[in-house]
């Protein structure tokens, strides 16, 4: 019931919203994937990351790239994106999953630091800090409207296919590997290759969510492989609620309404949005969607 | 054959030997007790049988099968179960849903991605509870049941796995006495077909559980035999009672 009203919302906005709100709401679409894939990794796998923009800012070159020097139509660059992307995802999951902890957070550091200076640096094939212009969005979904249903679409089949990833037999053992590795393995699991196969997993709709980034933004700039990008995910996450569906879906929502929204008011956005993320985690550490839910049920139970 | 032979295995931490030439054989069906003091290196052993820690050398039989290069998972599958001296178990989740990753460690379901948690895991979670007489306790979450309870769920998550060989590590550690009772009553129920290596700290509480006793010191196995000949001998009288 609750499912179907968000979904009747949902599919009324552009009627009612503007072109500004309707084009910020596929923003929060794309940003929404993006951090629901860093929570596979953080909130069910226990494994923080600072180089998730990796997926998201391959994807999107790979798919820019195709198109401007191999005229490649969006039907060939897009299965070919992601196809690179998550062998991508493959290798850096070897070389990542060497350590757990802060070394795992280090390692995918400096494994996107080496992308986002090699975009920077590349001029030939990247055009460098001037990114890569004249890209085209499929279908010809040029009106805000359009696009949105189509990040619509995208996004729930994203967040479906997570949802399901998360809930199965395998997501259990995920989980389980994330509170107790050693025990785990003791049991019989395979702790390494159940983290690999999550980490590829969470690099495919990194991927999903760069090709959403390119197509909306018709444009890519090497800050789209950036540590802040990365940083944005993991706080969305954070903010939202780690380890909860809805939590990264929020979360998103906040950093892109500060970022776009609040922006356009407030000069030092990034001061406001350092603030409610301190407050956030003084007041709910868990994150906004356990945190209204916790004080939902303390004022259920006096009511 | 033997259901575990441990041939000449050693293990140090930083040069300071932990395990020592340790060779020991244990038959299918055996009850084995080891004891030793504090810092014997019972414990070290289990890891090293269980490969939770690597060896510095030796070799680890288990049912004539060399199982020494063999990741910790891989031996599970070969049918070694262990617990834990301090518990490990997942805090956060129902009691049900410990002994359904347990079920799930060795089942093919393990790899299923898109399907439902299958409700049938519970089902059976809950008969393997019912065994160790929790299943009024399986929607529990494990933070709110006791810590005799909590003993009792480590030796059900092991048995649930249907191990060929289960090494217990101080299961009665800190337990009232009437919890005593109840988790001895519960490993003296173990079907004869699982071979059991006990680790327990305390000599008294433990001998009546084992067929054969190993005691261990500083890493060595200094005697090994029958309740009534590791009793007798006055090495274990020395390492127990200093004289």
């Amino acid at each position: 019931m609750k499912l179907a009203a968000l979904a009747c919302l949902l599919v009324g906005f552009p009627l009612v919203g503007g072109e500004f709100y309707v084009n910020l709401a596929s923003q929060i679409f794309i940003f929404a994937i993006f951090a629901a894939s860093i929570n596979l990794l953080l909130g069910y796998g226990g494994l923080a990351t600072l180089g998730h923009a990796s997926y998201l800012g391959v994807a999107a070159y790979t798919s820019a790239l195709l198109g401007l020097k191999l005229g490649l139509g969006h039907w060939l660059a897009a299965p070919a994106a992601l196809l690179a992307t998550t062998l991508m995802a493959c290798l850096f999951g070897l070389i990542a999953l060497r350590a757990t902890g802060l070394g795992f957070l280090m390692l995918t550091l400096a494994l996107s630091q080496v992308l986002w200076g090699t975009a920077y640096r590349w001029v030939a094939l990247t055009d460098g800090d001037n990114g890569l212009r004249g890209l085209s969005r499929p279908f010809h979904l040029d009106d805000a409207a359009s696009f949105y249903y189509f990040a619509l679409a995208a996004t729930a089949a994203s967040l479906w296919l997570m949802a399901r990833f998360v809930g199965s037999p395998f997501g259990a053992a995920l989980r389980g590997t994330r509170d107790q590795p050693r025990r785990m393995s003791a049991l019989g699991h395979h702790v390494w290759l159940i983290r690999w196969i999550t980490f590829v997993y969470a690099g495919f709709w990194g991927a999903v969510s760069g090709l959403l980034f390119v197509y909306y933004h018709k444009y890519i700039h090497p800050i789209s492989l950036s540590l802040t990008n990365s940083a944005e995910g993991l706080l969305a996450v954070i903010a939202g609620g780690s380890g909860t569906l809805a939590g990264p879906v929020v979360g998103a929502a906040i950093v892109m309404l500060l970022k776009n929204y609040v922006s356009a008011y407030i000069e030092r956005w990034n001061t406001l949005l350092g603030l409610v993320f301190v407050l956030i985690v003084v007041f709910m550490p868990e994150g906004v969607v356990p945190g209204v839910k916790r004080l939902w049920l303390r004022f259920a139970s006096r009511t | 054959m033997a259901a575990l032979r441990l041939q000449n295995l050693r293990k140090s931490f930083g040069g300071l030997p932990a395990i020592s030439d340790v060779s020991l054989e244990v038959a299918p069906g055996e009850r084995r007790l080891i004891i030793g003091p504090n810092g014997a290196g019972k414990t070290t052993l289990f890891n090293l049988v269980t490969g939770d820690l690597p060896r510095d050398a030796g070799s680890i039989v288990l049912f004539g099968k060399d199982v020494t290069r063999l990741a910790p998972h891989h031996r599970v599958h070969r049918g070694l179960a262990r617990t834990y001296q301090i518990i490990t178990l997942f805090p956060k989740d129902t009691l049900e849903h410990n002994i359904a990753l347990s079920l799930l460690g060795l089942s093919k379901l393990r790899w299923s991605a898109f399907r439902s948690f299958d409700e049938d895991l519970y089902v059976e979670a809950r008969a393997v509870l019912a065994r160790v007489g929790l299943e009024h306790l399986a929607k529990r979450g494990i933070a709110e049941v006791a810590y005799g309870d909590k003993r009792r769920v480590e030796i059900a998550m092991a048995l649930a796995q249907r191990p060929r060989v289960l090494l217990l590590d101080e299961p009665l550690a800190g337990l009232s006495r009437e919890e005593r009772a109840t988790v001895k009553q519960l490993i003296a129920g173990i079907p004869r077909e699982v071979t059991v290596v006990m680790i327990e700290h305390d000599m008294d509480t433990a001998l009546d559980m084992a067929e054969r006793i190993t005691v261990l010191h500083y890493g060595r196995v200094i005697v090994e035999g029958t309740r009534a000949e590791v009793v007798a001998d006055p090495k274990t009288r020395e390492v127990y009672l200093g004289h």
